[in-house]
């Protein structure tokens, strides 16, 4: 029988319905259409789909359990590589790993590998997770500071070892970027929760409220542990720098994500936190943050939403699926356009901003083609509100307060390919390391360092 | 959870709360300050830190209810306890040896200036505060910073005790008796930062302004706190809250703090709460 060309599609909620609710875009495929989906995989010799996973799942293993139907066979398989994959079957960015190198490709699309992660861990979550049995205990501590995906991820395999594990977090609730960087409509937090949930059930304690850097230093948590393993993420936003960004209705996009996502302000005023939008609303970026924040703004009742970039469609780091999301919902594309100031209104508040139009010249360091300002283009646009996604540096919080750490240029903790900084026991992973990337990268420098921490404190 | 170990009313909307928790406690520093969210639909807010005992590991905090999260806070009782609290945030005062100290603490401000005053006493200043109020009811802490100064002058906007008139007044007074100033500390109202602020760069005081802008996380991460400082923006947050009152931009703090006004008032509203 020959082989169906296309993934089975997987429904989604009506553009037109979705702008005006929270709810998650894309519903998940049915045990039917899983199976279908499943029955895809050619199960190749050679696994090609696994050298594009950062985690190193067995991937034709758990499709051909669903292909079978034995979902909890396929489920174990999952989890004995990955603490978190409800996550990663929904923000992966599948089409350059697993399914970037799917034999498939060759006549059609993919195997929906994203997709058929996405069924095992939403059929593991609603039927009650199992958790696997108690290891024998090392007596050996770890502190893991940030329950971002990296720390999530260390902490959990680190549990999994037999060591007692604290997570250490400054906000009150779990999860870091997943928490307060994604919306809702991509990221459900009751998924996130219960994935936080399944990883204290491996014994893992989480502390909040806890600043290290601040509440408590580096150096005790050295004293204290037998390893620490530091994951706070690259929490500090960059800015355009341009005249009258610090008006008021100018946010970071981790500020405006922030409050919509974490403090929930989209249910003020049941949630107490306040968001302002306006009815006119610019992002400045074109990668998923960008997207992420343009997509909100339409959700908290934008009537224009834009987003100005200073390169061309091609150029735009957001993933397809999310481009394609947000052009059907109507978000505006202004394209090869930079900003230049802002104007602000009699009472401080931002309501326009001038910008340029460029075009292409030869490609850069980065290997895209440089954008150049067309001369005598400058115009206006009326906006109420801006918020600024160009990207996030390392938080400074930590690197600024170890005496002796080794960093890198953009501030970041330099780690060796294992993980291991310059100081003994302490170990790093994941966007503080790396600077800005994505959360399976992250997770995956989680399990690595784990893997670390546990030779090290064998070799002891 | 934090727990309320001690609550008094200093004035009809300004309540002093002494809250367990001793991480913070125990490090905490002069000119710090803390972020805290009472319940689970709470927003963050903070807080400056009044005072702090390492020994019994609490953090005193004062505060004026001036909207919702506030008011709510006021309303709660010794034994109840607060959802988050998270600190010490923000770079700590740089307490040495400067000679002679004006410290300037306007309304609820007194209240962050105290742990300074005392701090400053003891590394061998000599203090001269100076501490305003509307009235002499709304004076807080005025045996308390008077026990860590050399002299300690007061001016009410009513004239009720003290001066009539504005700390900014008072100032000029003992600058114009010719007392040699080596640095100020003022903490107060952004527009009495501003007044005190533009009086000491007449004189080339250098003066340390402490800011309390808008913020979420405290942690660097949001941005929300920004201020212009001189050329640069910084995060209060992080960079901060004490900064030079001669670069800071106040006018554009003032408009960044009103970022919300309109919702403010719609939540104090619906929660039937008078601002």
């Amino acid at each position: 029988m020959a082989v169906k060309k296309e993934k089975y599609p997987m429904p989604e909620q009506d553009p037109k319905k979705r702008i005006n609710n929270f709810d998650e875009v894309p519903l998940g495929y049915g045990e039917e259409t899983a199976i279908a989906e499943a029955k895809r995989c050619l199960q190749c010799k050679n696994s090609p789909c696994m050298e594009g996973c950062p985690v190193n799942i067995d991937i034709p293993n758990f499709i051909k359990e669903i292909a079978k139907g034995d979902f909890d066979k396929g489920v174990e398989i999952l989890k004995n590589k990955t603490n978190l994959p409800a996550v990663c079957g929904r923000v992966c960015p599948y089409e350059e790993q697993c399914e970037g190198k799917c034999t498939l490709l060759k006549i059609g699309e993919p195997v929906g590998i994203g997709r058929l992660e996405r069924f095992l861990a939403d059929y593991a979550r609603k039927k009650g997770e199992k958790v696997p049995k108690e290891t024998n205990s090392t007596g050996k501590k770890v502190a893991v500071v940030g329950s971002g995906p990296a720390g999530l991820t260390c902490a959990g395999d680190l549990a999994k070892m037999g060591y007692d594990v604290v997570v250490l977090e400054a906000f009150h609730a779990p999860g870091g970027v997943l928490m307060y960087g994604i919306p809702e409509f991509r990221l459900p937090k009751e998924i996130v929760k219960s994935e936080v949930e399944y990883i204290e059930k491996l014994g893992v304690e989480i502390c909040y409220d806890v600043i290290v850097g601040k509440t408590i230093d580096v150096k005790e948590l050295l004293d204290e542990y037998d390893a620490v393993f530091i994951g706070t993420g690259a929490g500090l936003p960059r800015f355009l720098n341009i005249p009258g960004e610090n008006l008021a209705g100018i946010y970071s996009a981790n500020e405006f994500l922030t409050r919509v996502n974490m403090m929930k302000a989209y249910k003020f005023p049941n949630y107490d936190t306040p968001i302002e939008i306006g009815k006119k609303v610019a992002t400045f970026g074109a990668g998923n943050v960008a997207m992420d924040c343009a997509r909100t703004a339409l959700r908290l009742g934008a009537e224009k939403s834009y987003i100005i970039y200073r390169r061309s469609e091609k150029e735009m780091p957001a993933r397809n699926e999310e481009i394609e999301h947000a052009k059907e919902e109507g978000i505006i594309f202004k394209l090869l356009t930079n900003p230049k100031r802002f104007i602000s209104d009699d009472n401080g508040s931002v309501k326009q901003f001038e910008c340029v139009e460029m075009k292409l010249g030869e490609p850069d360091e980065s290997g895209r083609r440089r954008p150049l300002p067309i001369e005598d283009s400058e115009f206006k646009i009326d906006i109420d509100i801006a918020l600024i996604a160009i990207g996030q540096n390392p938080n400074p919080l930590i690197p600024k307060t170890v005496d002796s750490l080794e960093l890198g240029k953009l501030g970041n903790i330099k780690v060796d390919e294992k993980g291991e900084t310059n100081i003994p026991g302490l170990f790093a992973g994941g966007d503080i390391a790396t600077g800005a990337a994505t959360v399976i990268l992250s997770m995956g420098a989680g399990k690595r360092a784990a893997k670390a921490i546990d030779n090290y404190l064998s070799e002891e | 959870m934090y727990k309320i170990l001690e609550k008094r009313a200093l004035s009809d909307n300004v309540k002093f709360m002494n809250i367990k928790a001793p991480l913070v406690a125990k490090k905490a520093k002069p000119g710090q300050f803390i972020i805290l969210r009472i319940d689970e639909t709470g927003e963050r807010i903070p807080l400056t830190i009044a005072d702090y005992d390492r020994k019994n590991g609490s953090i005193t905090i004062i505060f004026m209810e001036v909207g919702k999260t506030t008011k709510q806070l006021g309303a709660m009782s010794e034994g109840e306890s607060i959802l988050n609290f998270a600190g010490p945030l923000g770079i700590p005062s740089e307490i040495k040896k400067y000679g002679t100290v004006v410290c300037i603490g306007g309304g609820v401000g007194i209240a962050p200036l105290y742990p300074i005053v005392r701090a400053l006493k003891n590394a061998g200043n000599r203090v001269i505060s100076i501490l305003g109020a509307k009235s002499t009811d709304l004076l807080m802490l005025e045996d308390e910073i008077q026990k860590y100064s050399d002299s300690l002058l007061i001016a009410t906007d009513d004239g009720s005790k003290g001066r009539k008139g504005f700390v900014s007044d008072v100032l000029q007074n003992i600058i114009d008796e010719g007392t040699e100033l080596d640095i100020a500390w003022v903490i107060g109202p952004v527009i009495m930062m501003k007044v005190v602020s533009d009086l000491t760069c007449k004189y080339d005081l250098k003066t340390i302004v402490s800011l309390n802008p808008i913020m979420v996380d405290g942690t660097g991460m949001c941005g929300g706190c920004r201020v212009t400082v001189g050329d640069e923006t910084k995060f209060a947050c992080v960079d901060g809250p004490e900064f030079d009152g001669h670069k800071v931009d106040f006018k554009n703090l003032m408009l960044r703090n009103r970022r919300f006004v309109k919702e403010e008032k719609h939540a104090c509203k619906l929660a039937g709460v008078d601002v």
